[in-house]
């Protein structure tokens, strides 16, 4: 086991699927040379190591990113595209919704779309068009497949699984999460695609969630235990597919559900959550399920706004309280 | 080109002309029929000389087509039944029914991908020639886009893209002088597509898009240029269509003598007359071909008619290509 940065974990993912197999090519904007040069950043370092045939930076140009991705996914390479900035995938929406998710659909399945898209996500002091998580748009897209990962070590695990994938993977970055280190396993090590993690387990109350606020949901964890509540924290990992069955398990034991995400709460993928707990696991509750998210705001700027913004620990921990 | 290789290549693109023709004919002459075809119908009658930059390619070079895709498809060797039956949402269809008449794709025959959101199918067509180059095949794309199309953002970021890279692509804009029912003049900012070319460092040529020796030509050409790794190219056919929209299109929005300037140009009449002229074909050689084209198209509407519609649970199919592979299914 290695101590990484979630950043290194994912250059290292790249790098070791780049040695593993040619057809993998990198694209994007500044990927190669980059007005960010640092040594945590993703892509740091590849381009003197595999050159510009494998790993290109583009034009400006989120569409034709995609497009490439597509087209040249579909010849049989295994493209992994970077998109700057969550929002940005906005101007790349027509390849992923309408293509990447469509085509092997439309052909009858004689096509196929092994890409990948790593989309850089997180609330950064930077305002809401740089800052804007998306991630439940593309999971309502049939055909695309989503992952969002918390460690450093799901965060490579994840990657791998989604580029050597047969269909199109959006995979979530979280940037914050760059800078935080964790144990992470050498080699070719995948985190299957669809399988959530138990990150502590508990009796009294689920939490589910995925991405950085996982963190703030154990730091919420270890307050109630405390307090005297034992409660389980379920990392999803992959929002699409979605492992339905470690979340209803859970709560046919717990019996309560809070839902955590840093994406507003308004149709958010919580809505999904507690849409599955009410279909197929309302006999197991016994208290309203709670969402834990950001408010139906764009992200402010402001700092004491966007601190207002984020889910935190402490909100977690009140969501838990008022439905003990 | 030795003359007689050239000449067999004429006889091949008036032969799919005609059998694009046939077929689109009995599209029309379905839909016009209640209950007969489900949904939109959408044809490229009069663009039918496209037929020639198709079959400039080789076997191994892709093409991207659109909606109005007929044409494209049978020069590339699709056959009439698998068009048909998926027209009609059939299991034997060429996509088993997922596609019906709008997004048809016959990979096996490098016929990649159809998009109708027009305008995509440059940028995917980018990202195969990148894949071309990035494998150092000696292949090309070709992408066939309307001048509609040649409006949306994502044309100009695929040209972009291609020139800036030195893709093996080939842009050919039909300029069928309509998009939707706006004319050129109301839609595009310059009087001709070809123009743009320039600005994103690739040759571009206007041709006459009703003369099939004027479109292999140039498509020899561009694809050579292509193949040698110079960049990519764009050509303009300046042709008409010559129905609606779609089949439900009457076209009351068009000058009839406009119609009627261009029904004189008609490119299989044309090509006809002259492969004759030039002891091409004869006379009667063109009436078999002709025939043949007809007995093709009842034979497909024979099996079309005849198949099966796919089972409605096998919706759940080829959505995820894991599935299908744990399945054995590709």
């Amino acid at each position: 086991m290695q101590n990484l940065h979630t950043g290194v974990a994912i250059q290292n993912g790249l790098r070791l699927a780049m040695e593993m197999d040619d057809r993998v090519f990198l694209a994007g904007e500044g990927i190669g040379v980059s007005i960010h040069a640092n040594p945590l950043m993703p892509t740091h370092g590849l381009l003197e190591t595999f050159g510009p045939k494998r790993v290109r930076d583009t034009p400006v140009s989120e569409a034709a990113i995609a497009g490439l991705a597509v087209g040249a996914s579909a010849m049989g390479l295994l493209p992994v595209v970077e998109i700057m900035f969550f929002p940005f995938i906005t101007l790349a929406s027509d390849m992923l919704v309408n293509h990447a998710a469509k085509l092997r659909y439309l052909s009858g399945g004689k096509t196929a779309f092994p890409l990948t898209v790593r989309v850089k996500a997180g609330v950064m002091s930077a305002g809401c068009q740089h800052s804007h998580n998306l991630e439940t748009w593309l999971a309502h897209i049939p055909g695309l497949k989503v992952t969002f990962a918390s460690t450093p070590a799901d965060a490579k695990g994840l990657l791998l699984s989604a580029i050597f994938d047969p269909d199109p993977v959006i995979v979530v970055e979280e940037m914050g999460l760059y800078w935080t280190k964790g144990p992470v396993p050498p080699g070719d090590v995948r985190v299957p695609l669809g399988k959530a993690a138990i990150r502590r387990p508990g009796n009294d109350v689920t939490v589910v969630g995925y991405g950085g606020l996982m963190f703030a949901a154990l730091e919420a964890a270890e307050k109630l235990e405390a307090e005297g509540v034992s409660v389980e924290v379920i990392d999803l990992r992959t929002l699409v597919p979605l492992d339905r069955e470690t979340i209803l398990e859970s709560i046919a034991r717990t019996g309560r559900l809070v839902i955590v995400h840093e994406a507003t709460k308004f149709c958010g993928f919580g809505a999904e959550l507690a849409a599955l707990a009410a279909e197929e696991g309302f006999s197991s509750l016994s208290a309203p399920v709670r969402r834990v998210a950001g408010p139906d705001i764009p992200v402010p700027f402001s700092p004491p706004q966007e601190q207002f913004y984020m889910p935190n620990a402490q909100k977690i921990a009140e969501a838990v309280r008022s439905i003990m | 080109m030795a003359k007689e290789t050239k000449n067999a290549l004429r006889r091949s693109i008036l032969e799919k002309m005609l059998l694009t023709r046939a077929f689109e004919d009995r599209i029309a002459h379905l839909a016009a029929q209640k209950d007969r075809l489900p949904g939109m119908q959408i044809l490229a009658t009069g663009q039918e000389a496209a037929v020639a930059a198709v079959l400039a390619l080789g076997p191994e070079d892709v093409i991207v087509t659109n909606h109005r895709s007929h044409a494209h498809l049978l020069a590339r060797g699709a056959t009439p039944q698998s068009l048909l039956a998926e027209i009609m949402g059939k299991e034997t269809g060429v996509n088993h029914g997922k596609s019906g008449t709008l997004h048809m794709a016959v990979p096996h025959l490098n016929v990649l991908m159809t998009s109708t959101v027009v305008g995509a199918g440059p940028l995917l067509a980018m990202g195969a020639a990148f894949a071309q180059q990035y494998k150092e095949e000696d292949a090309v794309t070709m992408v066939f886009f309307g001048d509609g199309a040649a409006a949306e953002g994502s044309v100009h970021e695929a040209m972009n893209m291609a020139g800036v890279w030195h893709l093996p692509l080939l842009f050919v804009c039909e300029n069928n002088c309509w998009a939707g029912a706006q004319s050129l003049k109301d839609h595009c900012s310059v009087s001709n597509i070809v123009t743009r070319a320039a600005g994103y460092g690739m040759p571009g040529k206007l041709v006459n898009g009703n003369d099939p020796d004027e479109i292999l030509d140039t498509s020899l050409e561009m694809i050579a240029r292509c193949r040698q790794g110079q960049g990519p190219a764009l050509m303009e056919l300046a042709t008409y269509r010559m129905r609606g929209h779609g089949e439900y299109d009457h076209q009351e929005y068009v000058d009839p003598e406009e119609i009627a300037f261009w029904a004189q140009r008609d490119p299989i009449k044309l090509f006809r007359t002259r492969l004759e002229q030039d002891g091409v074909v004869d006379a009667a050689q063109a009436e078999v071909m002709y025939r043949d084209a007809e007995a093709s198209i009842d034979a497909a509407l024979e099996f079309a008619d005849a198949s099966p519609y796919p089972a409605p649970q096998a919706a759940f199919d080829h959505l995820w290509a894991r599935a299908e592979e744990e399945t054995g299914r590709i």
